[in-house]
């Protein structure tokens, strides 16, 4: 475990970014201890609770479930690199307004579920929203402000 | 009570760090970065109950990059404990429960650490172990704390052997009630362990201050807590340690005591460096606290016309290897067990036992769900035995307004009619039928009520007028993100007739904020809130006099305006910003403003000429919400599975200040209870928590929750809350594995005692259902 580090090119948000990591760090451990993006948090590090969601070639995957190395040559995007996304951009303030936040641990990996959800169903109604949000938990809300501000989100995106 | 203008309280604002927690900004524990950190890691006892003989930390130290060691002989004597002080910062000569910290390390990483923690060598003498609150009451059961009748106990615990401790509450006269009742109804119950499941696992930064002072940041529910339990486990003086907080990822209870916080401070005191814990998943399940499993034993009578005459209440509690803040949910628990009902005679009582397992503690509910489960059930099957709608016969007994609570305390203002009427019209309870059948799944309603107390113990805040007549808010309550930073702005803004834009708050900081208790007893609006409408007051008075010399006019013709002004009553124009008298303040006359205002809840529990109390762990609680709730479940005959379609879930929370932040903890509450009602348990395998992960113990995900949560807000003013506010985060929980057990009965026609209702249980309840029809 100790003397396997190698140096690593990551693409994430768009910038190339030169790492040395352990070949057992997960892209979760490089995102935030050596990157210093630690918007996707790490809630169970077992692949359950969804907080540390991040998209690889745009698909929402767990970052302590994905091996850095492993992630070579692929488009990785956090929360933080969401920045520029109109619809990224909407769900936020939706998620605001309608009193979709809480505690907020695992608001962003919601987020980032919730924008491939809009991206593959324009359109979803509740129990979509529902099926697309399992794999991310929240303990404080209950979920209803949630699918309420994706739904929200989605109607206004449709306008 | 003052009436809200409208400017702040009573509008729906989002929190103000929402922002920052979408964009991925907000920074919790695990987030904080510093130079010259060292990680620490902690090993776990292997056995429930031992001996410590003795440690050889030679290998560990010996490690690479392991700067300390720390094991029970590093620390002082001292404990820590909210009721009987029973708790050192690590193991000290025994172990009481598999996973108990009994060494930890430093290390130049986590990884280094962890390695290190394997080569610890600790000599064990083994113990017999106490695994339920039976055996320990068992006449020759080992004794977990030998020296309990030394410990330093906050009130009369009655601690002896393993009961930890003992509480007795009598009224009217019981045993010669029973006699006048028509109908009797007993039974006994168990609940399970509930885990928090915070979504943030718990973890702490100590920085080490030149001069050995440290600076604390953790995960808490409360600074001032923090603080005390660090100083009191490590024999610091109070001024040596400092304790601030990032933003919290939901507690629900179990961040408001100790964590490992004194664990950390003992290494970088010992390190004399920066030293950061954050507990894996897995930790936080098995060394922090849960949810009580109780077993409890009760008998409720009534009258023919469904009046109710008397109740009767037995709890056994596992308290787990150290007490916490179980006496006080013992206390509570029976306190509460009732209802919100008119019931001439009452008793209950429990004890409180000692086990060699985790500790149990506060968890949201604070013990209402379990004593709910029993005794909200035991309504309905004296309504289904007296034919009596489940509505109408709480109705008939619901404690009116005026009326006083179990022991005697008054209650100022009583919102339970409205929140049955509301539910009851929402849900169509009247007009629907009681039970559906479509194929092999069956649909029913059922409902529960309740009340909860929010309040208790020391609370302060000092308002500050700045230059520019903006204002900062400081309380030392910590948000663990159900909104506390933005309704104490809200009720602040409001009383100083300010938008909330000119509020800011500051974080809790022992060195600068006053005192908080903490956030948890669904207390900080109403307790907290109370102190920022008194700090605002003072601050109004300031501004006043300021005017009163700026306008040349009396004090009593002056007016706060909406947006920052002082003026003249009744003359337009005639009037000065908050700038222009802090400016004044600051360099001519006066000095600065600040407000402070500080306070105890202070009206007693307990009427001695009206019952009896042994073993009241809080002499002094706080005011009354209410709450009820109706939800419709589906049960599959074939697989017994329950799915809650619908939930209508009404409190009166005196006023919202906020509407949509008592919504959102309306509808939290229900998801977390319906978890405990039909599925989470933390199963422990001989001394062995058997499911400490996410894998094996399940929350409740969005397709479990329902869509469907209709959260609706009843409004009966508390006279001295701020604006007429009372507590919102507990109630929605009691109520839920009631309701739920209610539902199922009512479709299954199977009483269930015992949680989690798992489709197991509730096929074998249909199966025995159908075979006695």
């Amino acid at each position: 475990m100790m003397d396997d580090r190698q140096d690593l090119v990551l693409q994430v948000n768009g910038t190339r970014r030169r790492v040395t990591a352990e070949g057992s760090d997960t892209l979760l451990t490089v995102l935030r201890d050596q990157l210093g993006l630690t918007g996707a948090k790490r809630g169970c590090n077992q692949g359950v609770c969804g907080s540390c969601t991040v998209e690889v070639d745009g698909w929402p995957v767990r970052g302590c479930l994905s091996l850095a190395s492993a992630c070579e040559g692929h488009e990785v995007v956090t929360i933080e690199g969401t920045g520029r996304d109109p619809v990224m951009a909407v769900l936020q303030r939706q998620f605001v307004e309608r009193g979709a936040v809480q505690c907020g641990f695992c608001t962003t990996g919601m987020l980032i579920s919730a924008r491939r959800l809009l991206a593959d169903e324009p359109r979803p109604d509740a129990e979509a929203v529902q099926a697309a949000l399992s794999g991310n938990i929240c303990r404080c809300t209950g979920y209803r402000k949630i699918v309420d501000a994706v739904l929200a989100a989605a109607e206004e995106l449709a306008r | 009570m003052t009436d809200p203008t409208g400017i702040a309280v009573g509008l729906s604002i989002p929190k103000f760090e929402n922002q920052e927690k979408v964009l991925g900004e907000a920074r919790y524990i695990a987030d904080l970065q510093r130079a010259n950190v060292l990680h620490a890691a902690i090993l776990g006892s292997p056995h429930p109950h031992a001996r410590i003989v003795g440690y050889d930390v030679s290998r560990a130290l010996a490690a690479p990059g392991v700067v300390a060691v720390l094991t029970g002989d590093d620390v002082s004597d001292g404990r820590m404990g909210a009721f009987i002080k029973d708790e050192h910062a690590l193991a000290k000569g025994k172990v009481l429960y598999v996973g108990e910290p009994v060494a930890a390390v430093a290390a130049e990483t986590e990884a280094q650490a962890r390695a290190a923690c394997r080569l610890i060598d600790i000599e064990y003498q083994e113990l017999p172990a106490v695994l339920s609150p039976e055996e320990g009451l068992a006449p020759d059961a080992p004794i977990l704390h030998e020296h309990l009748a030394d410990y330093v106990k906050v009130f009369d615990a009655g601690s002896s052997g393993n009961v930890a401790s003992r509480t007795h509450f009598d009224e009217g006269d019981i045993d010669a009630a029973w006699d006048q009742c028509d109908v009797i109804v007993e039974g006994e119950y168990t609940t399970q362990a509930q885990a928090h499941v915070a979504i943030e696992p718990c973890g702490a930064l100590a920085e080490y201050e030149a001069g050995g002072r440290i600076t604390l940041w953790s995960a808490n529910q409360s600074v001032f807590r923090v603080q005390a339990n660090v100083c009191e486990s490590l024999g610091l003086p109070m001024t040596k340690l400092r304790c601030l907080t990032p933003r919290v990822g939901g507690g629900f209870g179990n961040k408001m005591e100790a964590h490992i916080q004194p664990i950390v401070v003992a290494l970088a005191l010992k390190c004399r460096r920066n030293v950061r814990l954050i507990l894996t998943r897995e930790e936080d399940f098995e060394i922090v606290r849960a949810r009580h499993p109780f077993k409890i034993r009760m008998k409720t009578g009534a009258k023919q016309d469904g009046t109710l005459v008397a109740r009767e209440i037995e709890v056994l509690l596992d308290c787990g290897a150290f007490a916490d803040d179980s006496p006080g949910v013992l206390g509570y628990s029976l306190l509460m067990s009732p209802g919100p009902y008119r019931i001439p005679h009452r008793r209950a009582k429990g004890q409180l036992v000692y086990t060699n397992k985790l500790r149990f503690g506060a968890f949201r509910g604070f013990g209402q769900p379990q004593v709910s489960f029993a005794g909200e059930q035991q309504i309905d099957e004296i309504a289904g035995r007296l034919g009596l709608d489940p509505i109408d016969i709480r109705r008939r007994n619901m404690l009116a307004p005026g009326e006083p609570w179990f022991v005697g305390q008054q209650v100022a203002s009583n919102g339970l009619a409205a929140c049955i009427d509301a539910v009851e019209t929402a849900s169509g309870w009247r007009d629907r039928p009681k039970v559906t059948r479509q194929g092999k799944k069956r649909r029913a309603l059922g409902m529960s009520v309740t009340a909860h107390i929010s309040g208790l113990l020391g609370t302060g805040a000092i308002v500050r007028v700045l230059e520019d007549g903006t204002v900062v808010l400081n309380t030392g309550a910590t948000d663990i993100g159900q909104g506390s930073d933005t309704v104490l702005t809200q009720i602040c803004a409001e009383a100083l007739q300010l938008p909330v834009d000119k509020v800011s708050v500051a974080s809790p900081d022992t060195d600068g904020s006053p005192y908080n208790w903490g956030t948890t007893a669904s207390r900080v609006t109403y307790t907290a809130g109370r102190a920022v409408v008194g700090a605002a007051r003072a601050v109004e008075a300031k501004l006043k006099q300021h005017a009163s010399e700026m306008l040349e006019c009396g004090i009593g013709d002056l007016e706060l305006r909406p947006g920052g002004s002082v003026g003249i009553v009744g003359v337009p124009g005639a009037e000065v910003s908050f700038a222009a008298i802090s400016g004044r303040a600051h360099w001519a006359v006066g000095g600065p403003i600040v407000g402070e205002h500080t306070l105890v809840f202070d009206q007693m529990t307990h009427d001695p000429k009206r019952a009896v109390a042994i073993g009241l762990p809080f002499a002094r609680i706080g005011v009354f919400s209410f709450g009820a709730v109706v939800v419709e479940v589906e049960i599959d005959d074939v697989t017994g599975k329950v799915r809650v379609v619908e939930a209508w879930s009404a409190a009166d929370v005196g006023r919202a200040i906020n509407p949509q932040l008592v919504e959102v903890q309306l509808e939290g509450a229900f998801v977390q209870g319906m978890g405990l009602a039909l599925f989470e348990e933390m199963v422990w395998d001989g001394a062995r928590l058997a499911n400490p992960s996410l894998m094996d113990y399940k929350v409740p995900t969005s397709r479990d929750a329902p869509y469907a949560i209709h959260s609706i807000i009843v409004e009966a003013p508390e006279p001295d809350g701020p604006f007429g506010a009372k507590g919102a985060g507990e109630i929605g929980i009691n109520v839920v594995p009631s309701a739920i057990a209610n539902a199922i009965a009512a479709a299954t026609g199977h009483r269930h005692h015992a949680l989690p209702l798992t489709s197991e249980r509730v096929l074998d309840g249909l199966i025995q259902a159908e075979a006695a029809a």
